[in-house]
């Protein structure tokens, strides 16, 4: 609904804050603009109620410029929250969410019974607080106040500048999932604008990031985190949070398995695998043919009684491979397996038969390493003599 | 002069006798300040909007009523009087000019100190340049332009009194005809209500100022010392 058009900022001291953005944000759906400070996601957001002006570029909703419609007639049908709330201090709760219905001149029941709906609407009990004035409400309640003071005039479009930046952490969550709420009930568009990316991954139907003035990546949450396009993107959404979100998602054996374990070919002899087995210090090897077909392990206990008959071949002595996981499988399946039937390792094979790696103890350490290591860091590790 | 208990009684059978006419005094002089008030409103307020839009502007005015401002009263109700003759014009003229820079420059500071948030909310909200100002930004500077009126209103009051030296009249005609005939007790029936007269307008209008800005700041802890709200405590439970 709302579109932006090879739009650029450049300020009068020539700092250009926008560099051609173009920039899709869909109807009814909570479009998050988020990045450091300095990125150009505020002046993208005052562009669209025209309280800054593009240097270039042309800006749409619903396919009508918005250059040639009167700024003040836009702003009233766009509902605008504001980080510091800017209630004003001296009307009452009621005449500050009254504020654009009056600039509308709707009558006086009309926006009696608007007030007193929003008020319900965001759990403030319109007796109690109507006549109140914003001093009197806490940091919390002023901002329901903002909120619903942009709903008033049903604006199908809502600008909210880091809203609720300012509040203390609990009021925070609140209102999050009180947007949220309400947003599922009216189905307004709302562009939001912070710089927390976990309010935006809470709150948000679409995230742009946004940095020097370019759109870097945008697309849903979800798709964000598991797709980060570069690695500011990686940075932004941050470490920790890609982390946490590995653990939500189940592993699979291939991000866990050893890529290139010790292998030999059927042809070989016995000296030759116990040598591999010497210089990659493990007790057993996988046999494939040159195809990378799996054929079977040999442990070094089968080639140690065998060891005697130089005639004998690898393929002499190995065992059939009884278990294998494909890829794609969840680590959860793969353990119940090797638990089950008390196997030391397990090959993770692709297709029919294609072997591409080995789930081993050692490997699910290092995995378990990297996933928890920058949450060890404040931990002390004890070397046990 | 020594004012002793048969002096007090002597001033108050004066005062008594002469009721009419001091009242007569007292009311025109309050009709003095208040037209110059009035003329200085309506001329200072737009001044000081002018100046708090346009900073260029702002030093022009500020230091324009603050020259008005700091000639002396004798010799400004002097130099009036070459231009407009003696008489009641002339000393509203001369007020107007005394209140002018404290209603301008308060007006000024009033619009500047608006939290330029408010300011753009109701921008955001679609309020137009004059709505703005006429429903935001001069209500909320009401308690400064009360300061200033409070202060224009009490020099105003004062310098008043020198009416009768351009051809007025007010308090100051009992001051001057007693100072004239050395009659202490024509002073005092002139001095005492003048004087009271300005501590009056002081304390009142410093409590309408007070009830202004209190109005809608009502002492509040940090927010986050606030305790919680019912809905608070059941979230957070």
């Amino acid at each position: 609904m709302i579109e932006f058009k090879a739009v650029n900022k450049t300020y009068d001291d020539g700092h250009q804050v926008l560099k051609n953005l173009n920039l899709k944000i869909n109807e009814g759906e909570i479009t998050v603009l988020i990045g450091p400070s300095g990125c150009g996601k505020t002046t993208t957001m005052k562009l669209i109620n025209r309280l800054i002006a593009p240097s270039s570029g042309e800006i749409n909703i619903h396919h009508e410029n918005i250059a040639a419609i009167d700024p003040i007639k836009l702003r009233r049908k766009i509902g605008y929250v504001i980080q510091n709330i800017g209630l004003f201090p001296h009307m009452t709760i009621a005449q500050n969410i009254g504020v654009v219905p009056r600039l509308l001149k709707w009558d006086k029941e009309r926006i009696n019974a608007r007030v007193d709906e929003l008020l319900t609407l965001v759990g403030l009990d319109p007796h109690i607080y109507r006549n109140r004035y914003p001093s009197e409400l806490s940091g919390g309640q002023q901002q329901r106040v903002g909120v619903v003071r942009a709903l008033a005039a049903n604006p199908d479009l809502i600008l909210m500048d880091e809203p609720f930046s300012a509040l203390d952490p609990i009021s925070r969550e609140q209102l999050q999932d009180e947007l949220v709420r309400l947003q599922q009930e009216i189905k307004t568009s709302i562009v939001f604008v912070t710089h927390d990316m976990d309010e935006a991954i809470k709150i948000a139907d679409t995230i742009v990031i946004m940095k020097d003035g370019e759109i870097v990546q945008s697309g849903a949450p979800e798709h964000i985190l598991r797709h980060p396009a570069n690695d500011f993107v990686k940075s932004f959404i941050g470490a920790k949070r890609m982390q946490a979100l590995q653990m939500q998602m189940e592993p699979i054996v291939d991000d866990v398995m050893v890529e290139n374990p010790a292998t030999t070919y059927p042809s070989r002899g016995l000296a030759y695998a116990v040598k591999l087995m010497e210089k990659r210090k493990v007790d057993s090897l996988l046999v494939v043919d040159k195809n990378n077909k799996l054929l079977g392990s040999v442990s070094i206990y089968q080639v140690l009684d065998q060891y005697k008959d130089e005639t004998k071949l690898v393929a002499d002595v190995m065992k059939p491979i009884q278990y294998a996981v494909s890829s794609g499988t969840t680590l959860t399946a793969a353990l119940n397996m090797m638990n089950e039937h008390q196997l030391s390792n397990v090959p993770v094979i692709k297709g029919k038969h294609e072997f591409v790696g080995l789930i081993t103890k050692g490997s699910m350490v290092s995995y378990m390493t990297d996933l928890y290591a920058v949450d060890a860091v404040g931990g002390e590790s004890h070397a046990v003599h | 002069m020594k004012l002793e208990t048969n002096g007090v009684l002597a001033l108050l059978q004066y005062m008594s006798e002469n009721a009419t006419t001091l009242l007569g005094l007292t009311l025109e002089h309050i009709i003095m300040v208040l037209l110059g008030l009035a003329l200085a409103l309506l001329v200072g307020v737009p001044l000081g909007v002018l100046s708090a839009k346009h900073e260029r502007l702002a030093s022009v005015i500020l230091s324009a009523a603050n020259i008005l401002q700091v000639i002396p009263s004798l010799a400004l109700l002097a130099l009036l009087m070459m231009f407009l003759g003696l008489g009641f014009k002339t000393i509203v003229v001369g007020l107007f000019c005394y209140s002018l820079l404290p209603i301008i420059r308060n007006t000024y500071v009033g619009l500047k100190e608006i939290d330029p948030h408010i300011n753009e909310a109701g921008k955001g909200l679609g309020m137009s340049n004059w709505q703005l100002l006429v429903k935001v930004q001069l209500p909320l500077s009401l308690p400064f332009l009360m300061a200033g009126f409070r202060i224009a209103a009490v020099i105003a009051i004062g310098v008043a009194t020198l009416a009768p030296l351009i051809g007025g009249d007010g308090l100051g005609r009992e001051i001057y005809a007693g100072l004239n005939m050395r009659n202490s007790l024509k002073i005092y029936a002139g001095a005492i209500p003048a004087a009271l007269l300005a501590i009056i307008a002081d304390v009142a209008l410093g409590k309408l100022q007070s009830k202004l800005k209190n109005k809608h700041n009502k002492p509040q802890p940090e927010q986050k010392q606030l305790p919680l709200t019912e809905q608070d405590k059941a979230m957070t439970a």
